[in-house]
């Protein structure tokens, strides 16, 4: 049977739903927020011409009502912020306390399991070497590109390709290398790698299957994606230095080396602590690499994968929350940093 | 944030010539082997995407057994894949086309209601006096702290029970089904991406020049009008920026679509279907590779005809949290 299209009706239908209930609301509110204070000028006038007329004293102005409006303006926001992470992430940080099915409580001992249980340990070591290396890798890599493309030919192009991954899903970067670590026990290779091991005389493996490199080999995608952000953003730091302080150094017969190091390093260091919190948080947070590749198998797991695993797999409540939670913890150290670092160069 | 991220200003500093011709032949080579090698890096860099599309052009048996790279010396194309993966009806075939306007119901109200409640909430914060005004925005900037993993079993708890508070329910459950669900993702997608977007466009509103709001305001213009003919011309720019982050990111996302779309064809997006067919049929790459494309091909559209905002967004805001 061939794709019907009449049965995807409903979900157009869905969708034109969706649009309407967004004109609604949003249109109603701004509406109301144009309607009512016009009624309240009519009013006033009114009340003013009869006043003159009456000769009673004027009614006094009315108050400035601006927070009354904000308060309108807040709403929808305010409203789903708080229903939608406020209240749900203060009740992981209850479940965190209490058993898989979230009846009785336990205390910290789900926090005892993460430290206790090897796979959890595990898993908590591989996320260590995510945050550590992803950022790294991909900060010097986008900053070393940066720096060699920059006033270089087709440089338009050679960066556009090498930010593309940026727009491709998780999902859609993972299958494309597997399909790079494919394996094939006999006859040709249909993996990349492995047709580049075979064809330096080496033997075919299974990548994925092979720890602690396969949790390498997932690392090599996430940095193939981000890699690009790094690179665009540093770029743009690199050629927002000032002229005259580049031409200065020249002058002065500094080697591209010294110049390296002594005036591009200093001026765009702002933007590369910007990028590697940014590439910290998503990396403590990738989920779909891992679920895509290896499903968490062959110790590959993180902790937002197994985070998955235990609450909506296992059933879990508990020990996936209490994993959510120390993920929190985790964010919260390097969201600071950047706040404060920000405050300063706005002061500086 | 904007302090924070340069502008990209492209380099005005003059090249000074080099005093011997020595000298000017090495800055040449030099000059020359950066481009050759940056070229070659990103050539390399593209390779594996590539190397899935040709594979997704190739017939069934030739992709099973031999590279893709092998369809350079014996070129055999075909759309079969795509046929089969998009409109096929079995069950094991893909069944993408569903799942792709399913992608789409999903996206397009999960862009529209954050930009648009970002918008008047920014709006706000930025330009209308009240009590507590940077205290609420603090508070809203805070909440990037935390990680949508935080979020998701309550949230679910809550569509499917409902809210109660001792006895009393303040909130019945949503009880949802079939194509219904993509309120709740609708709905998921929009909180989460509240924080940032506040944090975004407050960052262009604000900058906004003070006088044009005080002329309104004097001509007696009230606040949403002086929102709808003043301030959105204005923030286009910006609006357009967050709109493709919030695009690539909902039409990109696995994790909450997993949680709140249910899996069927009736609902769940691309990302999901996807991520099946990897695990359950991880040897078929006709259909992988083919699959794959699909789901690749619309957000690499929009980035690539949409790519000027996008940076100038990420330079604004380098801070998905």
């Amino acid at each position: 049977m061939e794709f019907d299209f009449a049965d995807e009706q409903p979900k157009l239908l869905m969708l034109m739903y969706g649009l309407v209930a967004f004109v609604v609301v949003v249109g109603g509110l701004l509406l109301l927020l144009d309607v009512v204070p016009a009624w309240f000028a009519k009013r006033r006038e009114a009340q003013l011409v009869a006043a003159s007329t009456s000769g009673t004293p004027l009614p006094r102005r009315p108050k400035q009502r601006e927070g009354f409006f904000a308060f309108f303006f807040l709403l929808p926001t305010l409203l789903l912020l708080a229903v939608g992470l406020v209240v749900p992430a203060i009740r992981t940080m209850l479940l965190s306390l209490m058993d898989g099915s979230s009846t009785n409580w336990v205390g910290l001992r789900n926090y005892g399991w993460m430290f206790s249980d090897d796979s959890i340990v595990r898993v908590l070591i591989n996320t260590l070497v995510w945050v550590v290396l992803v950022p790294l890798v991909a900060t010097a890599f986008g900053l070393i590109y940066a720096v060699m493309v920059d006033k270089a030919r087709f440089e338009a192009i050679a960066k556009s390709l090498i930010f593309l991954p940026m727009a491709i899903s998780f999902v859609g970067a993972s299958i494309i290398w597997k399909f790079v670590y494919a394996y094939r026990g006999e006859g040709d290779q249909i993996g990349l790698l492995n047709q580049i091991v075979v064809s330096l005389g080496g033997e075919p493996r299974q990548w994925l299957l092979e720890s602690p490199l396969n949790t390498l080999l997932l690392i090599v995608i996430m940095v193939w994606i981000q890699a690009g952000f790094a690179m665009v953003v540093l770029s743009a730091a690199i050629k927002a230095i000032p002229g005259d302080i580049v031409e200065a150094a020249r002058l002065d017969g500094v080697s591209p080396w010294q110049m390296f190091w002594q005036i591009t390093m200093p001026s765009i260091r702002p933007a590369l602590i910007v990028v590697a919190v940014t590439l910290t948080i998503a990396t403590l947070k990738v989920f779909d690499i891992v679920r895509t590749s290896t499903n968490g198998n062959y110790d590959t797991s993180v902790i937002a994968s197994e985070m998955y695993n235990q609450a909506f797999r296992y059933g879990q409540n508990g020990q996936g929350s209490a994993l959510a939670v120390f993920l929190f913890i985790l964010v919260i150290p390097v969201v600071i940093y950047q706040i404060r670092n920000l405050r300063q160069q706005r002061e500086g | 944030m904007t302090t924070a991220t340069p502008t990209v200003a492209a380099g005005t500093q003059k090249t000074d010539a080099p005093k011997t011709t020595a000298g000017r032949v090495r800055k040449r080579l030099n000059t020359r082997t950066a481009t050759l090698v940056s070229i070659v890096i990103a050539v390399v860099w593209t390779i594996p995407t590539f190397g899935l599309f040709i594979s997704s052009l190739r017939p069934e048996d030739e992709i099973k057994t031999t590279g893709w790279w092998t369809a350079f010396t014996n070129p055999q194309f075909t759309l079969e894949n795509y046929q089969q993966v998009l409109f096929g009806r079995s069950s094991s075939s893909g069944q993408l086309a569903s799942y792709f306007i399913n992608s789409l119901a999903i996206t397009i109200p999960s862009v529209l209601f954050p930009l648009a409640f970002a918008a008047l909430a920014a709006y706000a914060l930025a330009w209308m006096n009240f009590k507590g005004r940077d205290w609420l925005y603090i508070a809203i900037f805070a909440l990037q702290i935390v990680p949508l993993q935080m979020a998701l079993v309550p949230l679910l708890k809550f569509f499917s029970t409902g809210v109660s508070l001792g006895g009393i329910t303040l909130m019945p459950a949503w009880d949802l089904v079939d194509e219904q669900k993509f309120a709740q993702v609708w709905f998921a997608h929009t909180c989460f991406a509240l924080p940032f977007a506040v944090f975004l466009l407050h960052n262009f509103i604000s900058q906004l020049p003070g006088d044009l709001m005080e002329a309104a305001r004097v001509d007696g213009a009230s606040h949403p009008k002086i929102f709808r003919t003043i301030v959105l011309p204005l923030i286009t720019p910006a609006l357009a920026a967050f709109g493709i982050f919030q695009f690539l990111w909902v039409w990109n996302d696995l994790l909450v679509a997993l949680i709140f779309a249910g899996g069927g064809n009736e609902t769940a997006p691309l990302t999901v279907r996807l991520a099946e067919m990897a695990g359950t049929r991880g040897n078929e790459w006709q259909r992988l590779t083919a699959g794959a494309f699909v789901s690749i091909i619309v957000p690499l559209v929009v980035f690539l005809s949409l790519q000027r905002f996008f940076v100038r967004g990420l330079l604004a805001g380098s801070v998905k949290g």
